[in-house]
Formats: structure tokens, sequence, C-alpha cells
């Protein structure tokens, strides 16, 4: 186990500067994730238009694997449909947990694949992508219950 | 059992204490985690166990296993000699009048909850108070609010202040005709503050309120005399003792122990049983209900008499020496900040690390081969009074030393180093 390989450059770089940090006003789904082991908290936004994800924002506090992984996960997903966010969802948490190599497909996610080495650390890295499926799955996403990884 | 290397040692200076030769007792402190060698600072959450309990417990399954207080053949009169015997070597580790006061549990928060639902559910009413303090452990919260639920009674919480002290005036002045319980911790999990406990028992006692006591963090550290403290119930756990996991103590006075029904039926707990009645047993097989955990309970049984054939006095002079070290190391890193500065403080540093998350602290220093805690604690509450999601936690034994410490620091300026 390599620590450069948990903490790579685009991870402390993403903990360092988070994208699409911060509240979006209105937003038509609001959703929260909590991992009580740690006590990471995040706040999810979303717009739709359509079928799309035209905007994503994130706020809250949490380890850079899982401030990290919710920026990269904003940036990815933003302008995608539905189902292409749930796809990349299945991917990630493949990356996460199997011995799945990165895909084309992960682009920038691809740098969350030293986290599977660290078994107590995923769960940090998975919290947005759960918060973000149930606010994907959901009927009325405006009224969810808060997601959590316990 | 072999405590030479202890028996060997000088007493008196805490620079004389031979940690070497502690260490030598226990054998996984010789290993190595990511090739570095373990720092194991993370004695809050489980100690280690030295090679007389493990042989004990070995020597045990190996050759006296059966159950016990039930066989006539010779495994089960071995067995139960063992198993009693480790309750004896209690009696005398914390003083308590005599074996009836002796109650093997599962850990100290089966021991509260068994006080919770044995003594306060039929005794308490609604309006009734229950008095803890705001920097308890979840096992000494959780089972009040349990029974506050039952009976309607509430749950007050005396204050802490900002360096994570508790005073014994602001908790006396909460104590009211209504408080039937006062429960508190004698050392926090969390800031490691030592409570006014004898005070607090004495100002509860001549109010008539029942006191418990959470020794968890306590017992490891410092020498307990219950007839002393004299409260009603002390509550401690085998794993943060040395001993084994799944086994723990619940003390309780006598006299309220035998005024108390059985918690849990079963088999141990009865005299004799018929479908018109059951005659309970005595004391304390009478909150033994079920085959105990025997292996555990004379693991306990020899780390008390491990813990007995130490100087406590230097060992304890030597957990104030890395009590010191690490304040004062820990200080000098920039942007480092000790949570829990409480003037009579147990050996263990609680701290935040701006710009580092605890937990990616956490990775980091296990890379460097060095264990602490990093999360809530289980005390939520004394992390929401400093506003915090989590710290970080060293909690030292008498067998860490202070170049772990001094290992403790580099690491940390590490992590600095790659999130700067």
């Amino acid at each position: 186990m390599e620590l450069n390989d948990l903490y790579r450059d685009v991870i402390l770089d993403h903990n360092r500067k988070p994208r699409n940090f911060g509240a979006l006003e209105p937003a038509d789904a609001s959703v929260e994730g909590f991992n009580p082991l740690c006590g990471d908290r995040l706040t999810l936004r979303l717009k739709f238009s359509g079928d799309g994800i035209a905007d994503i924002k994130f706020e809250g506090q949490g380890c850079a694997i899982s401030t990290a992984s919710a920026s990269l996960m904003t940036e990815a997903v933003k302008g995608k449909t539905r189902a292409e966010a749930l796809r990349l969802f299945d991917r990630v948490h493949r990356l996460l947990t199997d011995d799945a190599a990165p895909s084309d497909e992960l682009g920038k996610l691809a740098a969350l694949s030293g986290v599977r080495e660290y078994p107590a650390r995923v769960k940090c890295a998975s919290l947005c992508w759960h918060t973000l499926a149930s606010a994907l799955k959901a009927e009325a996403p405006a009224s969810l219950p808060a997601v959590s990884t316990e | 059992m072999n405590n030479t290397a202890l028996a060997d040692k000088p007493s008196g200076f805490d620079t004389n204490f031979d940690v070497e030769a502690v260490r030598r007792h226990f054998p996984i402190l010789a290993r190595r985690v990511h090739g570095k060698p373990l720092a194991y600072l993370d004695n809050g959450a489980s100690a280690q166990r030295p090679t007389a309990v493990i042989q004990a417990v070995d020597d045990y399954e190996r050759h006296h296993h059966a159950n016990i207080h039930r066989g006539v053949h010779t495994l089960s009169q071995e067995a139960t000699a063992l198993y009693e015997a480790a309750r004896d070597s209690l009696v005398r580790f914390i003083n308590a009048r005599s074996r009836t006061e002796i109650i093997f549990v599962r850990g100290t928060t089966e021991a509260i909850n068994l006080v919770a639902q044995s003594y306060g559910r039929p005794s308490l009413k609604a309006g009734d108070e229950i008095l803890i303090t705001h920097l308890e452990h979840h096992a000494n919260i959780v089972p009040w609010q349990l029974l506050c639920e039952q009976t309607g009674a509430t749950l007050i919480v005396a204050p802490m202040d900002s360096r994570g002290q508790v005073h014994a005036e602001a908790v006396e002045s909460l104590m009211s005709p209504r408080t039937r319980i006062f429960a508190c911790a004698h050392v926090s999990n969390a800031l490691g503050s030592v409570l006014p406990v004898r005070r607090l028992i004495a100002a509860a006692k001549a109010r008539g309120i029942a006191t418990l006591i959470d020794g968890a963090q306590a017992v490891p550290h410092m020498s307990v005399d219950v007839r002393e403290l004299d409260c009603d119930f002390y509550a401690f756990s085998g794993h943060k003792m040395f001993g084994p996991t799944g086994i723990g103590v619940l003390y309780g006075r006598e006299a309220v122990l035998e005024r108390m029904p059985p918690w849990q039926g079963g088999g141990d707990m009865i005299l004799a049983v018929s479908f018109a009645g059951t005659t309970y047993n005595n004391l304390p097989y009478k909150f033994e209900a079920g085959t105990p955990n025997i292996s555990g309970a004379i693991g306990l049984g020899a780390a008390v008499e491990f813990l007995a054939g130490m100087d406590r006095e230097t060992a304890h002079a030597h957990e104030g020496a890395l009590l010191r070290h690490a304040t004062a190391t820990l200080t000098k890193i920039p942007k480092l900040r000790i949570v829990g500065t409480a003037e009579d403080k147990a050996s263990l540093v609680s701290f935040v690390v701006g710009g580092v998350h605890p937990h990616d602290l956490g990775t980091i220093l296990d890379a460097d081969g060095i264990a602490v805690r990093t999360g809530h604690h289980c005390a939520m509450p004394v992390m929401e009074f400093f506003n915090l999601p989590a710290t970080a936690r060293a909690s030292f034994a008498f067998y860490n030393t202070l170049e772990e410490i001094d290992r403790l620091a580099a690491s940390i300026e590490r992590a600095q180093k790659i999130f700067s």
C-alpha cells in the first residue's frame, strides 16, 4: 500500500479546491448524505432539464477522499442524463469494491481506484455517489430522507 | 504467572520505569505494520493482552473447558474453580466487600443497561430525574434515555466547561429532590478528563440518590477502590484493562443488588423452576443467566493479577510522563489544537489538525505503523459541544514510549505536508 496511490494529485487538488461547492437555489432536488462512522455530511442539490442533470452542487464537511470524490462526481455527471449518471455510479461502485480495472469511461474518476486498498475508507468515497443515486432514483426527489452509509 | 521483569523494576520515579521490560510481556507490540514497528496508541478503544492473559485463556481452552456450576465431572469442577477464582481476583482488585458484589457481564455497556433495567425500571416513575454529564460515552447516555422512555423520567445533563472539565458545584446544583440516579464517567473517553467522582458520589449519597460510575477508562490507569468511592455501582470492561473482549464487570453494593429483580431469566440464575413459579439464585448468580463467557472471565482474572503484580504507582507516573511529553510535543505543531485540556487528565490526547481531516490523518499515521482512533469516539454530544465532526485521539498505556510519541508528531507533520 502506497499513500501516494490513495492521495493522488487529482484527489489532493479536488480536496483543496472542490469544484461545484456551494449552494444551488432553487434546486429541483436536495438530498443529504451522512456517514455516522466518521461524521462526514454532505448536501447534494440538483437542477434537472428534462431527463438531464443541468446543474449540481454540494456542500458539507468531510475528509479529503469524501470531498474529492464529491467534487469529481459533480464534474462528471453535470450534463449527463439520469441513466448515464446511474451507469457511472455503478462503474464507480465497482471500481471501489471490485478489482475492476478503470475504464476510459471513468476519466478523472479513475483516481479513486487507490481507495479500494483501504477498506475503511471506501465509504468516504462512496457517500456522495449513494446520495446521488438516491436523488436520481426517487420519484419525488424534493422530499428525500437522508442517506446513510451505515 | 511470570512477573519477574515487573518485580525487578525500580520504583519511585517514572524515569526509572523499565518500559522495555514491560513491553516484553505484550507479544503484539513486537509486530510491524506496513513495514514499520507498531506504535499502538489506541488503548482507549482496546488495550493489548500480556502473555499471562493469552496463556491463561489458552490453558483453559486446552485443558479445562466444560460448563460451570453444573457438572460433577472433573473438567466442570476445574472450569468452575477457575471462573470463580477470577471473581475472587476482581474482589481484591477493586476492594469489593465480597464475591456477591462482582457480576460478570459482557462489558461496561451491558453493566449500565443491567442497572438501568433492573434497578431503574421498577423504581422510577414519571417526574423522576436521572442526572448524567455532557461528556458521557453513548453507553452512559442511551440506556438512560431508554429508561426515560419506559418510565416517563427525565434525563438531566450537567454541563462541562470549554476545557472539557465537569465541575462538582455545577453537577450538585442539578441534584434535585426528584433525582433518583446519578451516573457519570470516572474518566472521559473522548477528552481524558478525570471527574471529581468521590465528591459527586458523596453529594448524591447525602441526597439519597443512587450512583453509577462508568469506570471503563479509569480502571486501566488508576487503582480503584469501590468502598472508598462508596458508589452503588461501578462498571468496567475487560478489554480496556488488558483482558479479553466480551467480558466485563458490574460491581454493585450487595444491599442494593439484593433488592433488584433479575435482569435476564435463564439457566444459572435460578435455584428451582416450576410452572407455578421460580426461585432465583443468590448473588451474584441472580444476574448471570445462561452460560457465561468462561474463558473471558478467566482471562480477565489473569489481567487483574498481572496488574496487581505491577507497581501501579510507577506505571501511573510513566503514563503521566507520556501525557506531558505528548502535550508538549503536539502543542508545538502549527495548526494542531488539543481538544480537552482538563487539569486532571488521564493519559490521552484528543486533537484536530487544521487542513487535515481526522480520517485522512488516521490513514497516514497507519501507513507509518501508528494506530490512533479517529472519529466521534461514541461521544457525539462532546463533538457537538466543540463543534467538531471528529477528532484524532492518541490514548496511552504504560507500555507506550516517549519515542512512539515523537513518531506520532513526525507523522502528523508528514500529513500536513501532503495536504499543504
